[in-house]
């Protein structure tokens, strides 16, 4: 410890100093920061075709692509479905799947836009669309981890459940945000760096769900939950607890996405969030989460995102078919875990 | 070939895996119609034998004659197709398939690929009677089986090929009493139709019950081929199997100044069916060992003292009662595991080294569950240097490290934290003979520092060596009790395999 550099030496307990003597030693290999792992072999696949994707836009459509509004719609259109895809992601890392997130958001901004909760204002009706989120998946969540219901079954049952519900409580019915709770809507209107406020949201919520994935116990929990579960319940880890909080996670997302929806459509629909399930599940895989659960990343799951966006934005632009775009986006799943497949093989 | 040539002839059968010399040249001849016996300790050979025998594995040299013609057994068809059915200890039935079609599976009768499932419930129908059990359906799913009829399925599975040696590893172990005299009158029924049974079990009493002949093994050789059954002195087989050959290196025990404070005490912890009345205690600082067979209850009793595993009694930690059904809650209290099956029940195969470590004791290294990476890294340095784990780097995925190795962190995981206990089953499974003691060394030394250790294995020289004392289990009871220093093996496997008391 020649080259202690001030305040920290000054602090370190004599436990520390071992901390630091190896942090120097590893230093030089360091591939351990965050900005290396972003650019890690796995995500480096989907970056490319990221940037492949970009290209094409800029070759056929050079006039439209690179402006700030397609931008915005880009963005915009994947801060709903990519809110929900981190919630998507803890739940597949952790084992499980979630199958009723796009009816959960559906019956969130349902809930959050009847003519009783507008009553209360802006900020109810967001608190609102948080707890119906939370609270589907919670009994998601009890369901699989108590009453041992396989997830798929538990999450299709709330899927076909929580749509119905929506769609008593509307009556079928689309559900304008009232006049005086346009709060909601500037989220989606009002810019801050030329960006709505609510692409900041989304960005905040993938932040969010890196450090808790990255950084807590409760992400490296979830990892051991679906890697191994048994293993983890040995080692002292509440499964079943864990598996209610995951669902429960997702569900949280889902009432977040509600907010969003609301004030990117100014409704609340029982229509909202149709087949977003399979848009987050696909990116989720895209972004090479194991579907077996135990392994995965936040930052692939919205690299896959964005790809299966901007598919859909490229398709929009160059006025091609959409069940063109369907069959291009089908094409990429299996393309994607193909070759991630044999990237898995290469490394053993 | 004379009609007195034996049925299955091996001749210096080799098979090496990496750093294990799994056979050594053995010999074995089975006749027709007999019951030919195999008994030998674990990692003496035997399922590798049969694997071979099964077409699962390959040898490296040697010689297979079936029939008087030599055979070369390459794959589990072949096998089959020469006459040679495997029965495994785990049945490998499908649950949710009817009897018939387990039967049949894989060679269905068929027309045009349509199964003929009337011909082939008639035919199991046959089977099952030729078995003298008529009264399983044909169409009865087989998950709604008691084990014993599982078991009379997996052996007209056999006989639906043309089979002429069957092959039974420890059939009897999932049986009750009656049902072993079941089974032992249906194979005295196919040896007088002159199918041959090679017969692995390691309790001896059903050896002499049932068995012609026996061929012991030893450090991968036949130690004895072809003794007769019933009257080889029990000493016999026993100092034949005994003396095995592996260099063992223990640690020294300490001269103990007398026990340490006790930590764990189990007082007639009783799992109906499976132990009973089991009481002991164990001390700080010290080893003690559970000797007993598969299926005698040990790894169950391991569970129970965990808290994995439902029982009645009482186990108290420092004094404190330990509650059944949650892991998680014996952990805070300063207990730690390490499973038998390493890679299902313990390891986090994709997840680091760092990460297996520090899993258990996450709550140590975090606040408000924001996890303190350096003192997390540090901590599991300081443990992969301690425990010698190889290669040393924390972030390296622990599914490319050795079993020696892997074992070791699984240890490393319960030393973040204070360990009161710790309980170890099975710790050297698959963990080659060099670095088992280094195993040995680390578990000692974790005992010299205060923590107490349960320890069960099925190896007795390892019980014997490495433990202070030693418990012996049979049919889940503790049969003897004694300080290890004052057994060998010989008596330790007598008890176990006949159950005689010193």
């Amino acid at each position: 410890m020649t080259d202690s550099r001030g305040p920290q030496a000054e602090k370190a307990p004599p436990a520390d100093e071992h901390v630091r003597v190896e942090a120097q030693a590893r230093k030089p290999a360091a591939r351990t920061g965050p900005l290396a792992r972003f650019g890690e072999a796995r995500h480096l696949g989907l970056l490319v075709a990221l940037a492949l994707l970009v290209v094409v836009g800029l070759v056929t459509r050079p006039e439209n692509f690179a402006t700030t509004s397609n931008l915005v719609s880009v963005l915009s259109l994947a801060a709903t479905i990519g809110v929900i895809t981190v919630g998507m992601t803890f739940v597949i890392i952790g084992g499980g799947i979630d199958l009723s997130v796009g009816a959960i958001m559906a019956l969130a901004s349902v809930w959050a836009t009847t003519l009783a909760t507008q009553s209360y204002g802006p900020f109810v009706m967001i608190l609102c669309a948080v707890l119906v989120g939370t609270g589907a998946g919670l009994v998601n969540g009890l369901l699989i981890s108590y009453g041992r219901v396989v997830p798929f079954i538990a999450t299709l049952a709330m899927l076909v459940a929580a749509r119905g519900l929506a769609q008593r409580m509307s009556d079928r019915k689309t559900q304008l945000v009232q006049q005086g709770n346009e709060t909601i809507v500037e989220l989606s209107t009002t810019r801050v760096l030329g960006l709505p406020l609510l692409v900041y949201i989304f960005a905040l919520v993938v932040l969010a769900g890196w450090i808790l994935l990255n950084r807590t116990t409760f992400g490296r929990r979830t990892y051991a939950v679906g890697g191994n579960p048994e293993a983890a319940r040995l080692a002292g880890i509440d499964v079943r607890r864990h598996t209610l909080l995951l669902y429960a996670l997702s569900g949280l997302c889902c009432g977040i996405a509600a907010v969003l929806i609301m004030a990117r459509t100014t409704t609340g629909s029982s229509t909202h969030g149709d087949l977003y399930e399979l848009d987050a599940i696909a990116a989720v895989i895209i972004g090479g989460t194991l579907l077996t659960g135990g392994r995965g990343t936040i930052i692939g799951s919205i690299l896959g995102l964005m790809i299966f966006t901007l598919i859909t934005n490229l398709f929009i632009l160059n006025g091609l078919n959409t069940s063109d775009q369907l069959i291009a986006k089908g094409l990429i799943i299996v393309v994607a875990v193909l070759l991630q497949r044999r990237g898995l093989e290469s490394r053993t | 070939m004379s009609a007195e040539a034996p049925l299955l002839l091996m001749r210096g059968i080799v098979k090496q895996f990496p750093g294990v010399r799994a056979l050594d040249g053995v010999d074995l001849e089975v006749r027709r119609g007999e019951v030919h016996c195999l008994l030998g300790q674990n990692g003496a050979g035997k399922s590798t034998l049969i694997k071979i025998l099964a077409g699962a594995h390959q040898p490296d040299e040697g010689v297979i004659a079936f029939d008087g013609r030599e055979v070369r057994l390459t794959s589990p068809t072949a096998a089959i197709r020469q006459g040679i059915s495997t029965i495994y200890q785990e049945l490998d039935l499908v649950d949710g398939l009817s009897v018939a079609e387990n039967v049949f599976l894989g060679h269905e009768r068929a027309r045009f690929g349509f199964v003929r499932s009337g011909e082939d419930n008639r035919a199991t129908r046959e089977l099952l009677a030729r078995l003298g059990h008529p009264e399983i359906r044909p169409s009865t799913e087989v998950g709604r089986l008691s084990p014993a009829a599982k078991q009379v399925v997996s052996m007209a599975r056999a006989l639906s090929h043309d089979t002429r040696l069957i092959i039974m590893d420890e059939p009897s172990a999932a049986l009750a009493h009656d049902e072993v005299a079941n089974l032992f009158r249906i194979v005295r029924e196919l040896t007088a139709q002159g199918v041959a049974v090679v017969y692995i079990s390691h309790r001896l009493e059903e050896i002499r019950e049932i068995g012609d002949r026996v061929t012991v093994l030893k450090d991968g050789r036949a130690a004895a081929v072809g003794l007769p059954a019933k009257s080889t002195a029990t000493s016999e087989i026993v100092s034949l199997m005994t003396g095995r050959n592996v260099e063992y290196v223990f640690p020294p025990r300490r001269e103990r100044p007398g026990s340490g404070p006790e930590v764990l005490r189990v007082e007639g912890l009783t799992v109906p069916g499976v132990f009973a009345d089991v009481s002991f205690t164990v001390g700080a600082g010290e080893i003690v060992g559970l000797a007993g067979l598969v299926g005698s209850g040990r790894s169950e009793i391991i569970e129970a003292v965990y808290g994995a595993r439902r029982a009645s009694g009482t186990v108290t930690l420092e004094g404190r009662p330990v509650r059944r059904g949650g892991a998680a809650a014996t952990v805070k209290l300063g207990m730690g595991l390490a499973p038998e099956e390493r890679k299902a029940q313990a390891l986090l195969l994709d997840q680091s080294v760092a990460a297996n470590i520090t899993l258990a004791g996450l709550d140590g290294y975090s606040r408000f569950g924001w996890i303190d990476r350096r003192r997390e890294s540090a901590r599991a340095r300081d443990l992969i240097e301690t425990l010698d784990i190889r290669p040393g780097d924390p972030e390296r995925p622990i599914r490319t490290l050795s079993g020696g190795n892997q074992q070791k962190a699984v240890l490393a995981r319960w030393l973040v934290g204070t360990r009161r206990l710790l309980l170890l089953d099975e710790p050297t499974r698959g963990v080659d003979v060099g670095a088992r003691a280094e195993l040995y060394a680390v578990i000692r030394r974790l005992a010299d520092e205060g923590i107490g250790v349960l320890l069960v294995s099925s190896e007795v020289p390892e019980v014997l060596g490495l433990a202070d004392r030693v418990l012996v289990i049979r049919e889940g009871r503790i049969i003897h009790r004694s300080d290890a220093r004052d057994l060998d093996e010989h008596q330790v496997l007598d008890m176990i395999m006949e159950g005689s008391a010193l």
